[in-house]
């Protein structure tokens, strides 16, 4: 393998050459001159390579990725009418939509001013049909897209002559991609591209990640004796300024609002021009917004930005932006990406940024002139988060990046490809094995396995053999797969893709008559999470689309709320962490609960926490996990702070509860956060483990990864939740679209009744395997509780206390928010008859 | 055996005891009578045949535990309260193995399939018969509840389900829901969801101050007044 050669610091006399003079006469009229990365980039590239470039925001890394392009075709020249059809010469992928159409923008302007004669177009989901068509009849020299639309594109039956001319294909914010199941099928994309057009070279865009080869690999073929991409690295910019917000008032033991600091974020909003407020969920956003516009007393331009609300209204927002008109936006995750637009001269970040990564590529919506440092401030909304943020700061300094590595090629994505290939044209199973494992994802995919994917994509895959006569694609006598039916090539478009949304309802607006029966619906206010509406009952509050409402009911398939009398939602809206905390920022979090040289950097009321800890409890050094016993109310409770983030701590939870009625303890219930994990019983653990009866090594042994995970996996409704998106990507469940609802009952089925039919019945079923890798992989962290648990051998440190401790609080604070599974429901059941009986005995 | 024994609960419609069966069948020991409904056979077969390959499975699950229900009471007579068949082919398209199922349930016994929305053209090849509702032992069997039916009848269509909540906790299961004149059957099909008891299609066929939902557990039928679900 060839070493890379990394480029940084100043001009590249050799690669100006390589400029056409257009270029070059842009840049002296601009009175720029080209960077040393972009001319690296365009030597490498020009050298036939692929090539990964790692740059910070702001260091015209889009440009840099456009430039082989542009040059290539600026010395084409325009195509003559009459000659034969050309295909597209360039694919920009980027993971949003926003991003495309924002590219186009910036991407036109210097175009335009060198007298390029190219087209350069957009196709997202919202592209027009008439477009479309167009677009495939006369191709664009760049188009811009994103990973799904690539997908479709590939699927037809045109693929070969739209990309047989392809050069070059530029991924953007690619460390963003490939960690997900967009980036696998993403992969599998690329593969296609290179046998449509074998010379076609990859270029990747990303921010900086701490180990480049995965994505250096990523972007080539995988095979034997090949080499990585090209690496060219920008030098980095002015380090961020960042802050924690300072605030008088009293900082909450728990909860993900931050309401006490709205009034200073509202200060802040007022010293600078324009503030880009991120939190980590849709609730929050909502929630962060209320609280601002509630203080607004100088009605500031203050919007909303995120994935729920309407497209139409994103886009006014995002436009509003671009002209400087808003002084702020609460934002999403939507916004997170390199979208540029406008003055943004702060960043706020309310909650936990729960990653360093994360939180560099937030700050660096500020300011993107790279010799200017950007101005960003943390809202820790709880005393932990205070601690995290700290971590975060500490993180971003010495510029530590934590970008999860990407894993083996998801099942389900694999199955959706083989069905969008044979969409495409027949193939033959040995051909498409060898592409697919040339994606990095997919690089050991074992034969066997790709067999039961296509024996999955064309009957089910099951072992009983009695869908033969409904395959959707069957392999005809010359050996190649075939789609069955025009219906499964549709069924294939209107399934696409691997982001599977929550079933959601309608909430309409209702008014209650005076006799507090409901009348006719008003309005309807936006969609909301079908499992969060069943969890409520009649006459509990919550905030949605900026209102507190009073749920009444679910009627067909709508949810019914009207106006609340109260400013106070009783059920928060929190839909739990989105991003686990990552393992760097928890060994930061526990450095610093040890040290107590540190505290002097924390807020006094924190500080003042940790030393009452310190008095009536105790503070775990950095290798330690400390466990508290007390009882509290007619219960006794346990809490273990492993800090390893809430989904690690979520299975830690259903194990050890497991394990504790299987002691005899008779535990109730838990509840986990990002940094703790309560369990609470009948019984006082504390006592017995003074007793011996209770031994807390065995408790926390490894060996609970095995049976017990096994068994508790067989019940898991979590697994559930898994198994529906895995059916969902792979086709077995068809995707619920806009309008479809309405048809009813019928055509829905249960993702939870086929989970549990086909695992009574097939446990081995391909789906099933992908469910359990997904699950271990992702919501169950599996592999982090597994180092948590071997790291912590011998080093628990338990205290009995009479009472609850201060660093405890905030764990017992999120009781009551979790659902109860197995046995626990059973006694809820023999409660409720009972209380039959004794009313029947009453009359 | 012992009504609790087998986890079963007592309820009466119009007068007549009946015991709800944990494994979602309703028998009346008196005239030997087991009613199960909404088994949905082939209801995996049918989204196959539009694209949808589901697991082949459902028929011979929900099969297997209707056996057990047979051998449990070994009833003179079985009504099949409709939508027995998932969708109109599904009777005449089932796999042998699972209509010998049937076949060898229905020996020595009478077995009436109520035709549903699902199939309102019954059932063909099967033993039984097909009727559009039943009178019996001064009950009335149909498929869909009837508003403003006489006391006494006993239908399916709605698959109801009950949810519990208790100390912020909830449970949601299917049950057997009456309230002594009219009694409507949880669905019998493994592949078959719930409608909830406070959806506005079960309004009006209720008192729902004597309503009852007779909550199928692990192993064990828990009845609970519609009142008390709230907690």
């Amino acid at each position: 393998m060839k070493t890379p050669t990394e480029t940084a610091g100043d001009l590249h006399p050799s690669g100006l050459e390589l400029l056409p003079a257009a270029f070059r006469r842009w840049f002296t009229e601009k009175g720029w001159q080209p960077r040393a990365h972009q001319l690296s980039l365009l030597e490498k590239a020009r050298g036939g390579k692929s090539v990964l470039l790692i740059a910070p925001t702001g260091a015209g890394k889009t440009l840099a990725g456009f430039i082989p392009s542009l040059t290539e075709l600026a010395e084409r020249g325009r195509k003559k009418p009459g000659t034969a059809f050309q295909g597209v010469h360039t694919l920009y992928i980027s993971p949003l939509k926003a991003l495309a159409v924002d590219i186009e923008r910036n991407l036109m302007k210097p175009v335009g001013e060198m007298g390029l004669a190219l087209t350069i177009e957009t196709r997202t989901g919202d592209t027009p049909q008439g477009k479309r068509q167009r677009q495939k009849l006369s191709p664009p020299d760049i188009l811009l897209t994103t990973p799904e639309q690539l997908a479709l594109l590939i699927a037809n039956g045109e693929a070969e002559r739209f990309f047989g001319d392809l050069r070059y294909v530029v991924f953007d914010e690619l460390h963003s991609l490939v960690t997900s199941k967009r980036g696998h099928l993403l992969s599998l994309g690329l593969a296609r591209l290179r046998r449509l057009a074998p010379g076609m070279q990859a270029i990747g865009l990303s921010a900086t990640v701490a180990d480049p080869l995965d994505l250096r690999k990523w972007l080539v073929p995988q095979a034997e004796g090949e080499a990585a991409a090209d690496i060219v690295v920008a030098p980095g910019g002015a380090r961020p300024l960042i802050t924690i917000l300072e605030s008088e008032d009293r900082i909450p033991w728990s909860g993900h609002v931050a309401r006490y600091a709205i009034p200073a974020v509202y200060e802040e909003i007022k010293r600078h021009k324009t503030t880009l407020i991120f939190v980590n969920t849709r609730s929050q956003a909502e929630l962060v917004f209320q609280e601002l516009w509630t203080v607004n007393d100088d009605s500031l331009p203050i919007a909303l930005h995120h994935g729920s609300l309407d497209a139409g209204q994103r886009r006014k927002v995002e436009a509003a932006m671009a002209e400087n008109k808003l002084r702020a936006v609460v934002a999403t995750s939507t916004l997170d990406l390199g979208i540029d637009w406008g003055d943004v001269d702060l960043v706020i970040h309310v909650g936990a940024p729960k990653g360093a990564s994360r939180l560099a590529q937030r700050i660096g919506r500020a300011n993107h002139r790279m010799d200017e440092p950007s101005r960003a401030i943390l809202v820790p909304a709880n005393r932990f988060e205070v601690l995290e943020c700290q971590a975060a700061l500490d993180a971003n300094y010495i510029n530590a990046q934590d970008t999860p590595p990407s894993g083996a090629g998801a099942l389900d994505v694999l199955a959706q490809h083989v069905l969008g290939m044979a969409c495409a044209e027949p193939f033959s199973g040995d051909a498409l094995y060898e592409e697919v494992r040339s994606a990095l994802p997919y690089a050991e995919l074992p034969r066997e396995t790709f067999d039961r994917v296509l024996d999955f994509a064309a009957t089910g895959g099951y072992a009983l053999k009695s869908y033969d006569r409904y395959a959707k694609i069957r392999q005809r006598p010359d050996g190649l797969w075939r789609v069955s039916n025009p219906q499964t090539a549709q069924q294939y478009r209107l399934n696409i893709g691997t982001i599977v949304e929550s079933p959601m309802l309608n909430v309409r607006m209702v008014r209650k008559n005076k006799l507090g029966s409901l009348g006719p619906g008003g309005p309807v206010l936006g969609k909301i999470e079908e499992y969060f509406l069943e969890s409520l009952s009649q006459g509990d509050t919550f905030l949605f689309s900026g209102k507190v409402l009073r749920f009444e009911g679910i009627r067909e398939n709508e949810a019914l709320a009207s106006q609340a009398f109260s400013m106070d939602p009783k059920v928060p809206a929190y839909a739990g962490g989105k991003f686990p905390l990552s393992t760097y920022l928890a060994e930061g979090v526990r450095g610093l609960l040890a040290d107590r040289s540190e505290w002097h950097r924390l807020p006094d009321q924190v500080r003042d926490w940790l030393e009452i800890q310190r008095e009536v409890s105790i503070l775990p050094r950095r290798d330690q996990m400390l466990i508290e016993t007390f009882p509290r109310g007619s219960r006794f409770f346990m809490v273990a702070y492993p800090f390893e983030g809430r989904l690690a701590h979520q299975t830690l939870g259903m194990l050890l509860t497991r394990r504790l009625d299987r002691m005899g303890a008779r535990p109730l219930g838990f509840v986990a956060t990002d940094y703790s994990l309560g369990i609470w019983g009948l019984d006082d653990m504390g006592d017995l483990i003074a007793k011996r009866k209770l031994d807390l090594q065995t408790l926390f042994d490894e060996d609970m990864l095995g049976d017990d995970l096994e068994a508790w996996l067989d019940e898991s409704f979590l697994l559930k939740r898994t198994f529906r998106n895995c059916a969902v990507i792979a086709g077995l469940i068809e995707r619920r679209h806009p309008g479809q609802e309405k048809t009813g009952r019928q055509v829905t089925v249960s993702a939870d009744l086929i989970y549990d039919v086909l695992r009574s019945h097939e446990p081995d079923h391909i789906l099933l395997q992908a469910t359990r890798q997904e699950a271990a992989a992702g919501l169950l962290d599996i592999q982090r509780l597994g180092a948590m648990l071997n790291r912590i051998r011998g080093h628990i440190l338990h205290r009995p206390l009479d009472r609850v401790s201060p660093l405890a609080v905030p764990v017992l604070l999120e009781i009551g928010k979790e659902p109860v599974a197995g046995n626990a429901s059973e006694s809820l059941l023999a409660e409720a008859a009972e209380d039959l009986i004794r009313d029947a005995m009453q009359v | 055996m012992r009504d609790e024994d087998i986890g079963a609960s007592v309820t009466k419609v119009a007068g007549v005891e009946f015991v709800c069966d944990p494994m979602g069948a309703l028998y009346c020991e008196a005239d030997g009578l087991l009613v199960v409904s909404d088994l949905h056979l082939e209801k995996g077969a049918a989204f196959a045949r539009r694209g949808q390959l589901l697991p082949p499975y459902d028929t011979h699950a929900t099969l297997k535990i209707l056996a057990r229900v047979m051998d449990r009471y070994r009833p003179k007579l079985v009504v099949s309260l409709g939508d027995n068949f998932h969708d109109r082919v599904g009777s005449a398209l089932m796999p042998d193995d699972c209509r010998t199922l049937i076949v060898e349930m229905a020996k020595g016994r009478d077995w009436i399939w109520i035709t549903g929305n699902h199939d309102p053209d019954g059932v063909s090849g099967l033993p039984g018969t097909v009727a559009e509702s039943m009178a019996f032992a001064g009950l009335t069997f149909r498929h869909e509840p009837a508003k403003g039916a006489e006391k006494g009848e006993v239908a399916g269509h709605l698959h109801p389900a009950a949810t519990l909540r208790r100390r912020e906790k909830s449970v949601r299961r299917p049950c057997f829901a009456t309230d002594g004149d009219r009694l409507i059957m949880p669905s019998f099909g493994v592949m078959t969801g719930g409608l909830d008891l406070a959806h506005a299609a079960f309004r009006g066929l209720f008192d729902r101050t004597r309503l009852i939902a007779h909550m199928i557990g692990k192993d064990r039928v828990y009845p609970v007044s519609y009142q008390g679900l709230k907690g």
